[in-house]
């Protein structure tokens, strides 16, 4: 049971289409597997399709063509088992942090007052304890994405699929929620997809980053971090196999983003 | 460093009488606070003496126009005489009654279907034409036909009511519905929400600022509706009020009424404003307030 990948894509591609009426591709052809307990970082141009990736895996869209598997079992419709820190603000901007936070429990059915008791353990851990009663418009964009990680940890999620959860957090409190994660993720034996668009937090977390191509996102190159575990942020940066892995990583995904790049500039003139 | 310094020292001076510069800009609102009513009351008066003297000098036919100062004594005697329907109470207690009867009840349609309809795009692709159509039609000549069907009494003017206040509720309910943030019903399907879920404790928080915008225009309408009804064919209300004061070629008497139902419109909107005040905690503070 323990040889079941946790997530398995296979050629999967996802299509859109635009208000033009025209087909857009995402997705195409995309292979990729994730261990059970395996931390993935996922590294690509802007605009690639790294967020529609996850939403595949989520549930959330179904993939045009190719197949996606959670646990061995093809994905139909939101798992339970999933859970998805978006890129974009999505803690609900009517209920207070505390009732943000519990909303997940609380929509599985669990009685109110253990809700509020594990909603408040993980206030606690992502530091906003004294801020329960606050409604989101009167927290800092940082705080507001600190509650949306408290919200999806509170499930309890054994597959973690997290789009930039750190990109609206400052440099110190990026790193002490990168060693918090990689703490956590030690603890649950989840499996983690980790979209990112900075290197140093991709190799500092991640057991292998995946380097997508430019649009629509295929994998391009998957690196293997084989750097000690366990690891703190800031230490594990100062290894000379860190920026060996931080160059040969950047020479490939560099090459993508100039292609991004060039597109975006034809397109423009 | 170096630039850190002076700002610092630049920064020094304006912030050695920063109490008194709160102090004066606190001032300065509240001056501005005690013009604006002023003026409002300036106007006022200017508009009500304007008219008295206009009346009484006959540059406009007093006997048309009426004037203020016979309005205010039509007002006084019913207050103190009663209508001859009744005492004036009785006459606003049925219109309001009517036009609140008709408001929740169109609010509750409108909501309830605006919702589903949004929610369920079947539903809207089935209902949407009818919906258009009805909303073409000119609704305040249902009134008279209200009449026949529901006769005299509330029944007829709740209708109205219902009509009016229906569909206002209906689209912004839909559109709100319809509008819900993505993200927000995403989020709520991974944490675990059914679809009845996602509707109850997504869409509709969502929508309430969309339904609320609706609310205060739509009493509005409830009122009209309860007024019109009343003044084609009724035994109580202010509607008939008017309705006995035209026949009696008594324009003071219609002024009268009007200027109790200005009243009756102010209050219930200060009440809406303040429920909505209540609910919307979990809002910023509109940008508009301050001024
Ligand atoms: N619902 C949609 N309808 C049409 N096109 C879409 C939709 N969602 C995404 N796209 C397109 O798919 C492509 C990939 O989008 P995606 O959000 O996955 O990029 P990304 O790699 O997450 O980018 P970023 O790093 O900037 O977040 C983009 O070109 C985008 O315009
Ligand atoms: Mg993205």
């Amino acid at each position: 049971m323990n040889t079941t990948p946790a997530i398995e894509l296979t050629g999967a591609t996802k299509r859109f289409r635009t208000p033009s009426g025209a087909l857009h591709t995402a997705v195409r052809d995309l292979d990729l597997t994730v261990a059970q307990g395996e931390f993935v970082a996922v590294v690509g141009p802007t605009g690639c399709g790294k967020s529609t990736t996850l939403t595949l895996v989520s549930g959330l869209e179904e993939p045009t063509e190719g197949e996606v598997l959670v646990y061995g079992e093809p994905v139909r419709g939101i798992d339970p088992k999933v859970g998805f820190v978006f890129q974009q603000d999505a803690v609900f901007p009517w209920r207070t942090v505390l009732s943000n936070v519990m909303a997940g429990p609380r929509f599985r059915g669990v009685p109110a007052a253990e809700a509020r008791e594990r909603a408040r353990d993980w206030l606690g851990r992502v530091g906003l304890a004294a801020f329960e009663d606050r409604y989101p418009h009167q927290l800092s964009g940082g705080m507001r994405k600190r509650v949306a990680l408290a919200q999806t940890f509170v499930n309890d999620p054994a597959i973690l699929l997290m789009d930039e959860p750190f990109s609206a957090l400052d440099v110190q409190t990026r790193a002490l929620m990168s060693d918090q994660l990689l703490e956590l993720w030690a603890g649950t034996g989840s499996s983690v997809v980790f979209v990112t668009h900075d290197l140093d937090e991709a190799i500092a977390l991640a057991d292998r980053v995946v380097v997508m191509t430019a649009g629509p996102a295929t994998v391009k190159e998957i690196f293997t971090v084989d750097l000690p575990r366990p690891r703190t942020v800031e230490a594990v940066r100062l290894e000379p196999r860190f920026v060996e892995l931080y160059r040969e990583i950047w020479a490939s995904l560099g090459e993508e983003v100039r292609i991004t790049r060039e597109r975006g500039a034809g397109r423009a003139a | 460093m170096p630039l850190e310094t002076a700002s610092a020292v630049a920064g020094k001076p304006p912030a050695a009488a920063p109490v008194s510069r709160t102090e004066a800009r606190e001032r300065a609102a509240r001056n501005r606070k005690l013009t604006v009513y002023g003026a409002r009351v300036a106007v006022l008066l200017a508009f009500l003496g304007l008219w008295e003297v206009c009346a009484r000098t006959e540059v406009i036919d007093p006997f048309n126009f009426s004037q203020p100062s016979r309005i205010w004594d039509q007002i006084w005697q019913w207050v103190t005489h009663g209508t001859a329907q009744g005492s004036l109470g009785e006459q606003i207690g049925y219109t309001l009654y009517e036009a609140l009867t008709g408001w929740v009840i169109g609010v509750i349609g409108g909501v309830l279907l605006g919702i589903a309809l949004g929610r369920i795009r079947f539903l809207a692709d089935v209902f949407g034409p009818y919906i258009k159509v009805l909303n073409a039609i000119p609704r305040i000549v249902l009134a008279p036909i209200f009449l026949i069907w529901f006769g005299l009494g509330p029944a007829s003017k709740v209708a109205s009511a219902v009509v009016l206040v229906f569909f206002p509720v209906f689209f912004n309910a839909f559109q709100g519905a319809r509008e819900v943030d993505r993200n927000l019903v995403a989020n709520a399907r991974i944490l675990g929400a059914d679809n009845r879920k996602v509707t109850l404790q997504v869409v509709i928080p969502a929508a309430t600022t969309w339904i609320f915008t609706s609310l205060h225009v739509s009493f509005g309408f409830a009122l009209i509706g309860a007024i019109v009804g009343e003044y084609i064919g009724a035994t109580k209300g202010l509607g008939l009020l008017v309705a006995a004061a035209q026949g009696t070629f008594n324009a003071a008497g219609v002024y009268a009424a009007m200027t109790i139902l200005a009243v009756v419109a102010l209050l219930t909107e200060g009440l809406l404003t303040f429920a909505e005040k209540k609910l919307f905690r979990w809002k910023p503070a509109d940008a508009g307030d301050g001024r």
